[in-house]
């Protein structure tokens, strides 16, 4: 939202070294490292538990390590914590606000936090509360107490929105409708930490992804990056018109493994894979029937990296 | 979380303590806790007894006072208690148990000003109701006029310094709001019994008596009774209550946790 905040674009916002946090015996946070560049969507990916809500907590000073540092456009987040209130604007996972007062009421207070704040009727409507104003924080639905709560986090015009489990709780449309706002958001300069346990989510929203698992960084790429590098890759299936020979395809760059499962035979690779096996194919005179390509996701390289499922608990519906 | 932070950030707006105010002092009207309990009760009280011809008459039991004479006392410390034992910690330890401190600590604001919101709410609301009771008193029901006015705003002041302190204690050591509810009815009964609200101090065995002058309230109504009827209160109860003052403000500082 910020002007200037453009002209940071491509210098690191937040940098994590070393991030070390234990509660008691349980180590949430174990040497983490990550670099949030400014200007972009970076996702903070991972199961739950996995350390991601610990992370984002030392980047605003709610937690202080145990060992390693933050910065986050420069700033300690313990030592100046005030400056980094004025950069950052959060949403936490499940807050709640007072249930006897008014949305206005709630967006005027926080509003009044900042000498300099956004416009609070663009805000509203962007985030579909504009009928709300006047209701009690009670009788929101739980989608509308979201927004809410996404609209207190940009309220103070931040270099940095982090969002916290940010669409969990929104029907399908709204989190369609929260995904472009944040979109928006973004155009504008703000960089945005989204912590998600949807892979849906952070291949449609984030430039970068770090996959998290157990206080630890599995990876860090594009959400097609990763996909690519962790998760097999891409696969080509089809129904060949006659028998040929496997080395055919072996032999080509883009080609890793080919497997024949009954009629079908599955190839997997990169790259251009779908036009380099039906033009070798072709060449040798075979027909590939009922061709099919299919793209690893962000989810298959998890479970790669990681060997367990992620928990979509949820109205997760794939596209 | 760590607490290092100013209680008066240089950046942000001095008008967030007001809108922080105005939206607490709504809330205080929405769940009216301190209005009805800490207000309306005493001077629902102050009339009903005013009204007993039986309490205008003069009793030798009680050195030739009447028992409304008695009673003006105990309902001002009525109040001073339900304002501070009830109506002051129960929503702050409602907002941490729910993390609206937690959240407000992720912006400019501290969430300090809140705690100083809820204080100044309560005191106003404990001013305006021991003002309307004294001059109700006064005016509608023949009270004579405090022998000591400043003998009484000195009584006054050091039961609300020791009153609001146990009253932050309890927020400060109450994990949730039921638990400050309880913790607040727990105290408030036995303190209510010994500032003579069902026997007045007066009317109890010396034994009782002899507890009541230590407790918070019986300390504050024997000091307020005596700049209303003699003079200048004795210095016991108030250095009693200014000892119950430090000790549980020492101790919500200590305690208090934002989280």
């Amino acid at each position: 939202m910020s002007a200037s905040a453009d002209t940071n674009a491509g210098k690191p916002a937040i940098e994590v070294w070393h991030l070390r946090k234990t509660y008691g015996q349980t180590v949430a946070v174990d040497d983490l490292s990550l670099s949030v560049t400014a200007g972009e969507i970076f996702g903070i990916l991972g199961p739950n538990g996995a350390g991601k809500t610990t992370t984002v907590e030392c980047m605003i000073g709610l937690r202080t390590p145990d060992s390693g540092s933050v910065q986050v456009t420069g700033l300690d987040p313990v030592r100046d914590r005030e400056e980094v209130r004025l950069v950052a604007g959060v949403q936490l996972q499940a807050s709640v606000l007072q249930a006897r007062l008014r949305v206005g009421e709630i967006l005027d207070l926080y509003r009044s936090f900042y000498s300099k704040p956004a416009d609070v009727e663009e805000l509203v409507a962007a985030l579909g509360l504009a009928e709300k104003r006047k209701d009690y924080y009670k009788s929101l639905s739980g989608g509308q107490k979201q927004r809410l709560s996404i609209a207190l986090a940009l309220i103070g015009r931040p270099k940095i929105a982090v969002l916290d489990e940010m669409t969990t709780g929104l029907d399908p449309q709204a989190r369609r409708d929260t995904w472009e706002l944040i979109e928006g958001v973004r155009d504008r300069g703000v960089t945005i930490v989204l912590v998600t346990h949807y892979m849906d989510e952070a291949e449609r929203l984030c430039d970068r992804v770090a996959l998290i698992d157990r206080g630890r960084v599995v990876a860090i790429n594009t959400p097609g990056g990763l996909a690519d590098q962790f998760g097999g890759g891409k696969r080509v299936r089809f129904v060949p018109s006659t028998s040929f020979d496997d080395g055919l395809l072996t032999s080509l760059p883009e080609v890793r493994s080919v497997e024949h499962q009954g009629q079908h035979v599955v190839v997997t690779g990169s790259g251009e894979l779908i036009n380099a096996v039906i033009l070798a194919l072709d060449r040798a005179g075979v027909i590939a029937r009922d061709a099919r390509t299919e793209s690893a996701t962000l989810e298959d390289a998890f479970v790669m990296l990681t060997g367990r499922h992620l928990h979509n608990d949820g109205a997760v519906q794939r596209k | 979380m760590s607490g290092h932070w100013s209680l008066l950030p240089a950046s942000t707006p001095r008008s967030a303590f007001g809108k922080i105010a105005l939206n607490e002092t709504r809330l205080a009207w929405r769940q009216p806790i301190g209005l009805v309990f800490g207000v309306g009760m005493p001077l629902l009280l102050l009339v009903i007894f005013g009204s007993l011809p039986a309490f205008h008459k003069h009793q030798n039991a009680l050195g030739g006072l009447t028992y409304f004479n008695v009673y003006i006392p105990v309902l001002l410390a009525l109040v001073i208690a339900m304002l501070a034992l009830l109506s002051l910690p129960t929503p702050l330890a409602s907002y941490r148990e729910q993390g609206i401190l937690r959240r407000l600590s992720t912006t400019p604001a501290p969430p300090a000003w809140v705690l100083a919101a809820q204080l100044v709410i309560n005191l106003c609301l404990a001013a305006m109701a021991m003002l309307i009771l004294v001059a109700l008193g006064i005016a509608g029901f023949g009270e004579d006029a405090a022998k000591s006015p400043g003998g009484l705003v000195l009584a006054i002041a050091a039961s609300v310094a020791a009153l609001f302190s146990i009253g932050l204690w309890i927020a400060a050591i109450a994990r949730t709001a039921a638990a400050a509810g309880g913790l607040g009815s727990v105290m408030l009964f036995p303190m209510l019994f010994f500032a003579g609200l069902w026997v007045p101090r007066a009317d109890m065995p010396k034994v009782l008596l002899d507890i009541s002058n230590y407790t918070p309230l019986g300390a504050a109504v024997q000091a307020a009774q005596a700049a209303l009827q003699s003079g200048f209160p004795p210095t016991a109860p108030l250095l009693i209550l200014l000892a119950y003052a430090g000790l549980f403000a020492t101790l919500a500082v200590r305690f208090f946790r934002w989280e």
